[in-house]
């Protein structure tokens, strides 16, 4: 199990280093160092690990196929609601995150307690641990015993997340909103445009694009994160997999929860770097646009 | 339009100090002077993209620099263009023309296209509609913007040096735009390097200094008999680095 991983592991590793490090410009010669170094590498590890003194232990509990197998299936089926909190807290964190920055990127003083409550929410949602925002909401808000309030553990779950990470997502927004250059606000602002259009139309299309890949990025953390939900009784991936290790007392069922997590995790880190790889050459070939 | 007493200042640096100035319809005044001498800030005061400090700017009778004025209608009829072009990069040309017409005009899209096209067309751009502004030349995106400008149907044009940021074998195309505008009748104010240009073209030539119209008349006078010594300074060192 753990050699045909490696073995799958290597060349994607190499990909990745010649198209982050651009060891890829060495041309096939540099390719063909990165693959060798890579092997062998992966060689001594895997030659470490199955000679240490625990390792045939540590091999039944850990990389177990039977239990691989069985488990397998009804993690999967629990995976699913990872999935789901996934796109529902994304949807929303996306909208929610904007109109943070928007109310940040407001001028004057006027709006002054508004960006001041923008600001104070973003330092605090970024500040206290995911998982405690989870469990205080999880285990308070129920139990205030209000009938308008949900004691659904998902709904909660996904409210934590999209209260942690608009926090994260609106500051990658607002670095959007800074990129661009004040002489496009300028340019829109003198045919007549209202702020609010100049926002709309000319700056937030061109801030949005730019952040796409730093909001990839938050999403990959957003996937991962969303195994936490599990500490309020949601029946998800870790959850699953915690009932059967706990049935087995084997831990293997925790390495199917974790291959599941990376099936899409690692894609979707791979299309984010070639959306930056793509981005900058873009960049270069057109030069900076004023 | 009329700018009385106009001041403006960034900081400590008083940019503006006490403007006075009229356009007349459909007259082209050319705004000339050494760099910082506040041409550009006194485009974009009249434009209100600057917030003004003291003095009076009305146009058609309208103070546009008294409390509570709705800016946005005002900019809707006074266009401006910049130096450095300013497209809005992730539309196409189309869309850079049509989008100001369409959200504060309230035009159709079918409206706002056809005029769209008919402005690229009379300025040699009508195969550039759907192209995006950084597939074209400098003055092809510098002739963009004025249409840009122009689709608002504005009363007055302001062209903060519109040439400056181009290569020069490019600059005779936009300045045969402006022409085209000034025959069509445009009332225009043109901050601007190119002499040559201004005495063609100019009814009334403005010599800026120090943040003051120091002397104007026509481009005869201002250009062959100025009266000024800093004026005859200013245009002596044109004629020096060869501008004229």
């Amino acid at each position: 199990m753990a050699s045909e991983g490696d073995r799958r592991a290597g060349p994607e590793v190499a990909d990745r280093s010649s198209k982050i490090a651009g060891l890829g410009a060495g041309g096939p010669r540099g390719v063909a160092i990165a693959l060798a170094s890579t092997v062998v590498f992966f060689v001594v590890l895997v030659v470490v690990i199955t000679h240490a003194p625990g390792w045939p232990e540590v091999r039944t509990t850990f990389f177990n196929w039977h239990e691989f197998r069985t488990s397998l299936p009804e993690i999967a089926r629990a995976f699913l609601l990872n999935v789901k909190i996934f796109c529902i807290s994304e949807v929303l964190i996306l909208a929610v995150a904007l109109v943070l920055a928007v109310i940040r990127s407001l001028p004057g003083p006027v709006f002054f307690p508004l960006r001041a409550m923008a600001i104070a929410y973003a330092d605090f949602f970024r500040g206290v641990p995911t998982i405690l925002v989870i469990a205080i909401l999880g285990f308070g808000a129920p139990a205030l015993g209000l009938k308008a309030v949900p004691t659904s553990t998902t709904f909660w779950g996904i409210v934590a997340l999209v209260l942690v990470y608009s926090a994260y997502v609106s500051e990658v927004y607002r670095a959007g909103i800074e990129s661009v250059h004040p002489s496009q606000e300028a340019a829109a602002r003198s045919l007549g445009l209202t702020r609010g259009h100049a926002m709309r139309y000319v700056i937030l299309p061109q801030a949005v694009r730019r952040v796409i890949p730093p909001l990839l990025n938050d999403f990959i953390g957003l996937q991962k994160d969303t195994a936490l939900v599990g500490v309020l009784g949601a029946i998800e991936a870790f959850n699953q997999s915690q009932i059967d290790v706990d049935a087995t007392f084997n831990f293997t069922p925790y390495l199917a929860a974790a291959a599941l997590f990376v099936a899409i995790t690692v894609p979707l880190a791979r299309f984010t770097d070639w959306l930056i790889v793509r981005d900058r050459r873009r960049r270069q070939a057109t030069g900076a646009i004023a | 339009m009329q700018i009385e007493g106009l001041r403006k200042s960034f900081g400590r640096n008083e940019v503006l100090r006490g403007v006075d100035l009229e356009v007349e319809e459909h007259e082209v005044v050319c705004l000339i002077g050494a760099s910082g001498s506040g041409k550009s800030t006194l485009l974009r005061c009249i434009n209100l993209i600057e917030p003004v400090d003291a003095g009076r700017i009305v146009v058609e009778g309208d103070e546009i620099t008294r409390r509570g004025i709705d800016v946005n209608r005002v900019r809707r009829r006074i266009g401006i263009v910049f130096q450095a072009f300013n497209l809005f990069p992730h539309m196409t040309v189309m869309r850079n023309v049509t989008l100001a017409p369409q959200v504060e005009l309230g035009q159709s899209r079918a409206a706002a296209e056809a005029r769209g096209r008919e402005l690229l067309a009379r300025f040699g751009l009508a195969d550039k509609a759907r192209d995006y502004p950084d597939r074209l030349s400098g003055g092809q995106q510098q002739r963009v913007a004025i249409v840009r400008a122009l689709a608002m149907d504005p009363k007055l044009m302001l062209l903060d040096e519109v040439t400056s940021a181009l290569d020069p074998e490019l600059v005779a195309e936009v300045l045969e735009v402006i022409r085209e505008l000034a025959a069509g009748g445009m009332t225009m104010l043109i901050a601007t390097h190119e002499m040559a240009f201004a005495r063609d073209i100019a009814d009334r030539v403005c010599f800026l200094d120090e943040g003051v119209i120091l002397e104007q008349g026509t481009p005869a006078q201002i250009f062959s008999a100025p009266r000024e010594p800093r004026t005859k300074q200013f245009l002596e060192r044109i004629v020096a680095a060869g501008r004229m």
